[in-house]
């Protein structure tokens, strides 16, 4: 291989990671405010891949400037998902809430397939072959753009939780609960609209992946596992860890299906994953523990 | 050792056992083919919870991987027959060696690093992933094309090759079932059962109390580990054809979990029942929803969830204390679920209540240690 195209590789899995970074985002900003593992992550992704995919056909509105409307219902989704059936859930064992998870990760994997199949769908955007050439190198305008929404999404949710009051309540919440209670903050409205924004990540994310890649139901597991895995990667607390992780893998995956085969990036990530839990527990970027 | 396990008993319950016996004894004079292949459903998950609730409901670790073990018990003992003409009720001792191995690798990493909860439900899900990819590439067994078993109407008979028809494999799960019911009612009572229900409740406590906790946690992976993989020698020659897309697949490990969970972590019969509730359920719901023209298998996997998430929600101890209660049968004094009290350390302000407290830090780490009661 000529060094161009480790180049092109190595880019088009930084632009791919982004995305990833961006719904393992929402994972990690789930698990550390309301405690609950969210093993559905990566069923939501695909369901709004499906839903972006829907838009699509229906108006063909770009797959990337969908990303605002569906993480906006997907806020919606995660908000009336909290309130309705996790909540009761927040104060019971880990392997229950991870239970319950698997059991609506299960209903909507199959709810997907029992609607559209098991045939992968694609949505045909003009621009899905231009690509411009930066030196020898070609990158691909679309995942660019993804990429460069995704970063989008993720600044506005730094910005969010750095500089609101609402995003400092929620981030007081995370570090001591008591004290949050204490002063009088709203906990279940902050938990229902902390769970909302880590869904209208995977909404984000979705609708942008939907441009990058085909869309089948049976995507959504193997997301739930590349959300965790990029967690666990970059560190569990560090919201910058989650989206470099996601560059990480991403970039990771990329060679790994340049070099070996395409097939066999998912055993290199996780190759990956135990190796962090091996060398370096908290993760890249996590603090260590006490 | 039969009088151990029913020391305690009352005679209410030693009755309910035998007539349940005998007529699962009987069922082949009666049952015809159909009905008979639910039943081996239902012992083989009986079996497989058995051999999972050993694992949560009785050392408190959450696998979400089980299917690793079916998948590699089934695969080398297929191989060892297909290529080398080794019979099964051989080639289940290397599969049961293969399995341990993994496991003791599996448990080795997660236990030496303190990885618990979630993050151990996560490892075992990459392995059996790493399994399922890996095996896609193993020409040796196939591949991603499947692996398939010779059938030859020649060999039927030939029990030392498990080939047999329906009523064989019926009893080879039932007994398969009824040792595994009997092994784990027998280790509930032993030293190393009583150290693992420490481990389960409080990992701290009983390390306090001088149980080595990695050393319990490890015992149960393994003992799980190689159950799972006698099963999967089973299935491989009660099936004939494997597909790593199907055996190491993430919902081959729901399939096993559904069974105990819905019966009741950590109970001994919990499984059982848990099988004979699922088993006719799903054959019910294919038939019902191919009728109405549905995706038979989607239907039944949604309505799988949906029922999890409300036994979960609703009955989180599972159906068998509620049964028992009803058959009044004193609950034996060793047969605690796991237990689902709403832990105390854990803040009430989400309920509106008054005791709240400390958490350690934004994102802790690495699982149950805000659970912790202190």
């Amino acid at each position: 291989m000529t060094l161009s195209l480790y180049a092109e590789v190595l880019i088009q899995g930084v632009l791919t990671g982004l995305v990833y970074g961006l719904m393992a985002l929402g994972l990690s900003v789930i698990f550390g405010v309301v405690r609950v593992v969210n093993f559905a992550h990566g069923e939501f992704a695909v369901l709004a891949m499906y839903a972006t995919f829907v838009l699509f056909t229906a108006t063909h509105l770009d797959p990337i400037l969908a990303a605002i409307p569906i993480a906006a219902l997907f806020f919606v989704i995660g908000w009336l998902l909290q309130r309705l059936v996790v909540q009761p859930f927040v104060v019971r064992p880990q392997h229950d809430q991870f239970i319950l998870l698997v059991g609506l990760a299960i209903v909507l994997v199959n709810a997907l397939l029992m609607i559209f199949g098991p045939d992968s769908r694609h949505t045909d955007l003009p621009y899905a072959y231009d690509s411009w050439f930066v030196g020898p190198i070609i990158v691909d305008k679309v995942r660019a753009y993804g990429a460069a929404a995704a970063l989008a999404v993720a600044a506005a949710l730094f910005a969010f939780f750095r500089f609101t009051l609402t995003g400092t309540a929620i981030r007081a919440c995370a570090d001591n609960l008591t004290g949050a209670a204490v002063v009088g903050l709203d906990i279940k409205k902050l938990y229902a609209l902390t769970f909302g924004l880590g869904l209208a990540c995977a909404g984000a994310a979705g609708a942008i992946m939907v441009a990058l890649t085909d869309v089948t139901p049976m995507l959504a597991p193997s997301f739930t596992l590349l959300a965790f895995t990029i967690v666990i990667v970059g560190g569990l607390g560090s919201m910058t860890g989650a989206l470099l992780g996601g560059l990480l893998i991403g970039v990771v995956e990329a060679l790994a299906s340049a070099i070996i085969a395409p097939s066999m990036k998912s055993m290199v990530s996780f190759a990956l994953l135990v190796a962090v839990l091996a060398l370096r527990p908290q993760g890249l970027l996590g603090k260590p523990a006490t | 050792m039969i009088a151990g396990v029913f020391a305690g008993v009352s005679t209410r319950a030693r009755i309910l056992v035998a007539a349940l016996a005998v007529v699962l004894l009987a069922a082949p004079l009666v049952l015809d083919r159909y009905l008979l292949s639910v039943l081996i459903l239902v012992c083989l998950a009986a079996y497989t919870g058995q051999a999972w609730n050993v694992l949560l409901g009785f050392a408190g670790l959450l696998s979400l991987g089980h299917a690793l073990y079916l998948g590699l018990g089934a695969y080398i003992s297929a191989a060892l027959y297909v290529h080398y003409g080794i019979g099964p009720w051989l080639s289940v001792f290397p599969a049961i060696a293969a399995c341990i191995l993994v496991a003791t690798l599996l448990g080795w990493l997660a236990f030496r690093f303190r990885i618990e909860g979630v993050y151990f439900a996560l490892l075992t899900i990459a392995f059996a992933e790493v399994a399922r990819v890996g095996f896609d590439h193993i020409a040796f067994t196939g591949g991603a094309g499947g692996f398939f078993l010779p059938v030859r109407s020649e060999d039927q008979g030939q029990w030392w090759n498990l080939r047999g028809g329906p009523t064989f494999f019926y009893y080879l799960a039932l007994l398969l079932a009824g040792n595994a019911l009997l092994l784990c009612a027998l280790l509930r009572r032993s030293r190393i059962g009583h150290r693992w229900l420490a481990v389960r409740e409080d990992p701290e406590a009983a390390r306090a109390l001088g149980i080595d906790v990695n050393r319990a946690r490890m015992s149960a992976l393994l003992l799980s580990a190689a159950m799972t993989g006698i099963a999967g020698v089973f299935q491989a020659f009660y099936a004939n054809n494997l597909f790593p897309s199907q055996i190491f697949d993430i919902s081959r490990s729901i399939d096993i979990i559904l069974a105990p969970i819905i019966g009741g972590v950590g109970t001994l019969f919990g499984p059982i029942l848990g099988a004979f509730v699922l088993a006719p359920l799903g054959e019910v719901l294919i038939s019902a929803t191919g009728a109405v023209g549905l995706n038979a298998p989607g239907t039944k996997a949604l309505f799988f969830g949906l029922f999890l998430m409300a036994i979960i929600a609703g009955v989180p101890s599972g159906l068998w204390p509620r049964l028992a209660g009803v058959l009044r049968l004193r609950s034996a004094p060793d047969d605690h679920a796991l237990s689902h009290r709403r832990d105390e350390a854990l803040p009430r302000s989400c309920r509106g209540g008054r005791c709240f407290a400390e958490r350690r830090s934004w994102f802790d780490l690495r699982g149950d240690r805000s659970k912790r009661r202190r």
